[in-house]
C-alpha cells in the first residue's frame, strides 16, 4: 500500500514540476485579471485542478458572467476528462471500489491520465493517490506563489508572466496539429470564429464566444475528418 | 454574484465530469461522429481561448506578439510544455525592456 503510494508520487514528480511553473502563471492572472486574493486563487486551484477550465473560469468571474455561462464553459472545456475517465475506468485494479473511484476521479488531469494510461499493470488506488497528491501539491503551491508574486513582483515581470498559460496551450495544440489535418482544421476554425466574435459580435460574452467557436469547429472537424478507431488514445 | 458561488459551480461541474464516467460508466462510446467531436474539442477550446486573447496579455500588443511567435516556433519543434510557456513569457519580458 505504502510503496504503491510512493511509486505514484515518484511518477508524479515531473508533473509536479510542470504544474508549479504553469500554475504560477494562473496565480498571477487570478490577481491581475480577476482581482482575487492569494487564498481565493489557491482555493480555485485546490478544488478544480485543471488549467484551461480555471483560466476560463477567471474570465467569467472577471466579467461578472452568468452562472449558466460558467456551467456551459466548464462542461465544454473539461468534457475531455470524461473520455479520459472512461478510458482509465477500463484498467482499474479490483481494489478500486466505488469510494476510491469517487476520490480518485478528482485527480484526472491530462498529465495524470497520460502517465496512468502508460502503466502496464492495473491501476491501484494508492498509486493514483500518490500521483494526484504530489501533482496537486505542485499545482496549489505554484498558484499561491504566483498570486503572491503578482502582488510583489515588478509590473514588467508579472505582465510578462500573464502569457505563460497561453504559451502552454499553444504547446499542446501545435504538435498534433502538425500531424493531423483534423486537429489543425479544428484549431484554425475555432481561432477564426473566436476572432470574429471578438470584433464583429462583441455583444456575445467571451465565455459563450469560446463555447460556440469550439463546438462549431469540432463538429465541422468531426464531419470532415472523423477519427479512426484507437486514434484518440494514440494522440493523448 | 458572489465569488464563492462561482468557485463552487466551477469545482462541482469539473468534478462531476470526471467522477460520473470514472465511477459509473463501463461501456465504450460507439458513435464515430461523437468520438471525433470529443477528440477535437480540447484543441478547439484551447485555440479559441488563446486567439485573440493572447494578444491582450502583457498589456502591450507588440510584446504579446513576440511571446506568441516564440511559443509557436518552439511548439512547432515540439519542445516541452514548460519550455514553450516560459520562453513565451521571457520573450515578452525581454522585448518590454526595449519599449
Amino acid at each position: 500500500m505504502k510503496s504503491r503510494f510512493l511509486r505514484g508520487m515518484s511518477h508524479g514528480i515531473p508533473i509536479c514540476l510542470g504544474y508549479l511553473s504553469v500554475s504560477f502563471g494562473f496565480g498571477i492572472l487570478a490577481v491581475n485579471k480577476a482581482g482575487l486574493s492569494v487564498f481565493q486563487a489557491s482555493v480555485i486551484s485546490a478544488t478544480n485542478l485543471t488549467s484551461a477550465g480555471q483560466k476560463a473560469g477567471l474570465d467569467v468571474i472577471a466579467a461578472g458572467g452568468a452562472i449558466i455561462e460558467m456551467i456551459l464553459l466548464q462542461l465544454t472545456i473539461n468534457i475531455r476528462y470524461s473520455l479520459m475517465a472512461l478510458s482509465l475506468s477500463q484498467k482499474l485494479d479490483r481494489y478500486f471500489t466505488t469510494p476510491h473511484r469517487l476520490l480518485a476521479s478528482y485527480g484526472i488531469t491530462d498529465e495524470i491520465f497520460a502517465v496512468c494510461s502508460a502503466q502496464k499493470e492495473p491501476l491501484t488506488p494508492a498509486y493514483m493517490y500518490g500521483m494526484i497528491f504530489i501533482s496537486a501539491a505542485g499545482w496549489i503551491t505554484g498558484t499561491a506563489l504566483g498570486a503572491a508574486a503578482g502582488e510583489l513582483l515588478p509590473a514588467s515581470v508579472s505582465m510578462a508572466m500573464e502569457i505563460v498559460l497561453y504559451g502552454m496551450f499553444i504547446a499542446i495544440v501545435i504538435p498534433p496539429a502538425k500531424k493531423q489535418h483534423g486537429v489543425l482544421f479544428a484549431a484554425v476554425i475555432a481561432a477564426a470564429l473566436s476572432v470574429m466574435f471578438r470584433y464583429a459580435l462583441p455583444v456575445i460574452s467571451e465565455g459563450f464566444a469560446i463555447i460556440i467557436s469550439a463546438i462549431a469547429a469540432s463538429m465541422l472537424a468531426a464531419l470532415i475528418f472523423p477519427v479512426k478507431d484507437g486514434e484518440e488514445g494514440a494522440a493523448q | 454574484m458572489s465569488l464563492a458561488v462561482y468557485i463552487a459551480v466551477m469545482a462541482g461541474v469539473t468534478y462531476l465530469i470526471r467522477m460520473i464516467p470514472f465511477t459509473f460508466f463501463r461501456k465504450k462510446i460507439k458513435s464515430r461522429f461523437f468520438r471525433s467531436f470529443l477528440y477535437y474539442i480540447p484543441y478547439a477550446v484551447l485555440s479559441a481561448m488563446t486567439i485573440p486573447a493572447i494578444f491582450y496579455t502583457t498589456h502591450n500588443m507588440w510584446t504579446a506578439a513576440a511571446g506568441t511567435a516564440v511559443a509557436l516556433l518552439l511548439a512547432f519543434f515540439e519542445m516541452p510544455l514548460i519550455v514553450v510557456a516560459l520562453a513565451a513569457s521571457g520573450a515578452a519580458f525581454l522585448l518590454s525592456l526595449f519599449m
